[in-house]
C-alpha cells in the first residue's frame, strides 16, 4: 500500500518574532509587524527575504500574501494559501499546508505567519453593541452568550461534571504557563508570577474560568520560515522536522446551536489518531509539548484527547511539578504560552517548539528530540502537529 | 420584564426563512423544533437537510417544554455594553428528551447566585419583546 504522508518531509529552518505587546500597545501598523517577523525568520534561517516563494497563514490573517511578496521584492510567489477557520484552530495545519505544497511541488520556500494589532483594528472579547442578530447568534446572543469565554465555559463545565474534575487541574494549567514566562524575558507576563492564591483570588470571567483561565490579548507577529528536508542543512541552524499535521474535527462537530454530539471536548476525537498514526510516535514518545490556552479548560480536554492523560486521572496528575520544565513528567508551555508569553493565535508556540528541539529554549527540556505543538481547541476545524529532531527521522 | 437588561441585539428570522417556523412558533408560546418527515431523526438548530438521512423533508413540529440541564455558566465579565454593572447571570444548555436529547441554550430564572446542577429538570417560559422594532419572544427556563 502506498503510506501519504509529511513525515520528515519538510523541516521549519528559521524562526522570528517581533517583540510583543499588550493589546493595541504595538507602535507598528500590522503589516509591519508581520514584515518585522518574517524578515526576522528569514534572518534566523540565512535565507534572503526574495528568494521567499510561498506564503501560508490562518484564522483570517489580514495581511495579504501577494502585498507581502510586492513588499519584500520576492522574485516570484507561488502558495497564497488560507486556513479556514477563527482562532488559533488552524496553527498547525498551516504549517501543514505549506508542507503539502513543498512536497507535492507547489512550493519551495514558505513562510507561515500570523500578525495582530488589535489597537489598529477592533479588539477581541467585547461584542459589537446594539442591532439585531440572526441565525445561530439569534440563539445564543440575546441570552447573554456572546464571546468564547462563555461558549468554551459551557464545553468545560459538562466535561468536569462527567469525570469529577476540580478546579485545582484548571489552576494547574495556568501555573505552568506564569512559571514559564518568568524565565523568558520575551514574555508579556515576565517578572510577573502567579500564585494559587492569586488565582483563587482572581475574579470570575465566565464560571468555571477565573480571569488566569484566559488568555491575554496581545499585538505582534511570528513567522516560520520552510523548505523540503533535503535542503534544510543547507541554513544556519538546526532543522526541525515536520513528523506529522492533523486537522478536522469529529462527526458534526459545527452542528449549529451548541449541538454538536461532542461538544463538551477540545474537538481533536478523531484528529489526534491521524497525528499518531503519521508520525509513528504516541504521546508517551513527546519530550516537551505546547497546547494552544485560549482556555485552560481547552488545554485539558486537548491533553486527554492526545492520549497525555486520562480524562479520569486529571486531578492527579494535573498538578504543577508535573507540568514544568526540566524535570516535569509533561514539560508543557514552556515560554509561557498564550496566557503568559503572547497570545500570537499560537504560532509562538510552534517557534517554542523549534526552540527545544535546537536546544535555545529559556526553559529547556535536556536533550528534546520530539516537541508536540496543539493548535487552538474547541473550534472546527482544529489542527495539531508533531516536530522531531535529525535523530527522530 | 426580561431577564437579561433591554439593549442587548435582537434576534430576527435569517434572510433565508430557514428559521422562520421557530420565531413564529415562540410568538404563539409554542416551542418548535425540526423533525425529518423520512427517517424522524430530531434535528435542532434548524437546517435545510436531515443529517441523517439527507431528506428535504424537514417538518417543524411543537414540542413539550421540558427538559434537563446539561451544562451551564455563570457569567460575569460584561461583554457587551449592555450588561455592564449587571450581573451575574446563569445560561444553561438544556437537553430536550421530547426532541431527541438535542439542545437549546437559555437562561436559568430565579436567583443568579443559585446553585446550578447538571440533570435537573426545567420547563420552558416564554419571554415576550413585545417593544422590539420586530417583536420576538425568547424560550427561558426554570426548575421544574
Amino acid at each position: 500500500m502506498v503510506e501519504h504522508t509529511l513525515r520528515g518531509k519538510v523541516a521549519v529552518i528559521g524562526i522570528g518574532e517581533t517583540t510583543y505587546y499588550k493589546h493595541s500597545q504595538s507602535p507598528d501598523p500590522e503589516f509591519v509587524l508581520a514584515l518585522k517577523a518574517i524578515l526576522a525568520a528569514c534572518e534566523d534561517a540565512g535565507v534572503n527575504p526574495r528568494d521567499i516563494d510561498s506564503f501560508a497563514s490562518y484564522a483570517n490573517d489580514r495581511n495579504d500574501p501577494s502585498r507581502l511578496s510586492a513588499a519584500l521584492g520576492c522574485t516570484e510567489l507561488r502558495l497564497s494559501n488560507m486556513q479556514w477557520g477563527g482562532g488559533g484552530g488552524g496553527g498547525a495545519a498551516a504549517i501543514g499546508n505549506a508542507a503539502a505544497a513543498i512536497i507535492t511541488g507547489q512550493a519551495e520556500i514558505c513562510v507561515v505567519y500570523r500578525a495582530l494589532a488589535q489597537g489598529q483594528f477592533q479588539r477581541y472579547g467585547q461584542a459589537q453593541a446594539g442591532g439585531t442578530v440572526s441565525g445561530d447568534n439569534a440563539l445564543i446572543n440575546p441570552y447573554g452568550i456572546f464571546v468564547p469565554a462563555q461558549r468554551f465555559a459551557l464545553k468545560i463545565m459538562r466535561y468536569m461534571h462527567e469525570h469529577g474534575i476540580k478546579q485545582e487541574a484548571l489552576r494547574a494549567l495556568a501555573l505552568a504557563s506564569y512559571h514559564h514566562a518568568q524565565s523568558n524575558p520575551r514574555a508579556v507576563m515576565y517578572g510577573r508570577p502567579l500564585t494559587e492564591e492569586a488565582y483563587e483570588a482572581s475574579r470570575w470571567i465566565s464560571e468555571p474560568y477565573h480571569l488566569y483561565d484566559c488568555c491575554m490579548e496581545n499585538d505582534g507577529a511570528a513567522a516560520v520560515v520552510l523548505v523540503a528536508a533535503e535542503r534544510a542543512k543547507d541554513f544556519k541552524n538546526k532543522p526541525a522536522y515536520v513528523l506529522a499535521v492533523a486537522q478536522g474535527s469529529d462527526h458534526r462537530n459545527a452542528a449549529r446551536a451548541f449541538n454538536a454530539p461532542d461538544f463538551h471536548s477540545a474537538s481533536f476525537g478523531p484528529v489526534a489518531p491521524h497525528l499518531w498514526e503519521m508520525a509513528k510516535l504516541g504521546p508517551k514518545d513527546v519530550d516537551v509539548l505546547q497546547s494552544y490556552e485560549n482556555f485552560t479548560g481547552g488545554v485539558l480536554m486537548s491533553l486527554t484527547e492526545h492520549g497525555f492523560v486520562h480524562p479520569d486521572e486529571c486531578n492527579e496528575f494535573l498538578k504543577l511539578e508535573n507540568l514544568i520544565a526540566p524535570s516535569g513528567k509533561l514539560p508543557l508551555n514552556t515560554s509561557g504560552g498564550n496566557l503568559a508569553e503572547c497570545y500570537m493565535h499560537g504560532l509562538e508556540l510552534q517557534i517554542e517548539a523549534v526552540r527545544q528541539l535546537r536546544g535555545t529554549a529559556t526553559s529547556q527540556v535536556p536533550n528534546a528530540k520530539v516537541a508536540g505543538v496543539i493548535a487552538g481547541p474547541m473550534v472546527s476545524p482544529v489542527s495539531t502537529m508533531v516536530f522531531g529532531s535529525e535523530e527522530t527521522l | 420584564m426580561s431577564y437579561l437588561p433591554k439593549g442587548l441585539p435582537e434576534p430576527v428570522t435569517e434572510t433565508d426563512k430557514l428559521d422562520l417556523p421557530y420565531w413564529q412558533g415562540t410568538r404563539a408560546g409554542k416551542l418548535m423544533v425540526q423533525r425529518c418527515g423520512g427517517c424522524g431523526t430530531w434535528q435542532w438548530g434548524p437546517e435545510w437537510i436531515c443529517h441523517e438521512c439527507r431528506s428535504w423533508d424537514m417538518k417543524w413540529v411543537e414540542i413539550k417544554g421540558e427538559g434537563k440541564i446539561w451544562t451551564w455558566t455563570r457569567c460575569w465579565h460584561p461583554v457587551h455594553s449592555a450588561l455592564k454593572g449587571f450581573g451575574p447571570y446563569i445560561s444553561v444548555l438544556v437537553e430536550l428528551p421530547h426532541a431527541g436529547n438535542t439542545r437549546m441554550l437559555g437562561n436559568l430564572l430565579g436567583d443568579p447566585a443559585q446553585t446550578v446542577t447538571i440533570g435537573a429538570p426545567v420547563t420552558a417560559v416564554f419571554e415576550p419583546h413585545d417593544d422590539a422594532k420586530t417583536p420576538y419572544t425568547l424560550v427561558q427556563w426554570q426548575l421544574a
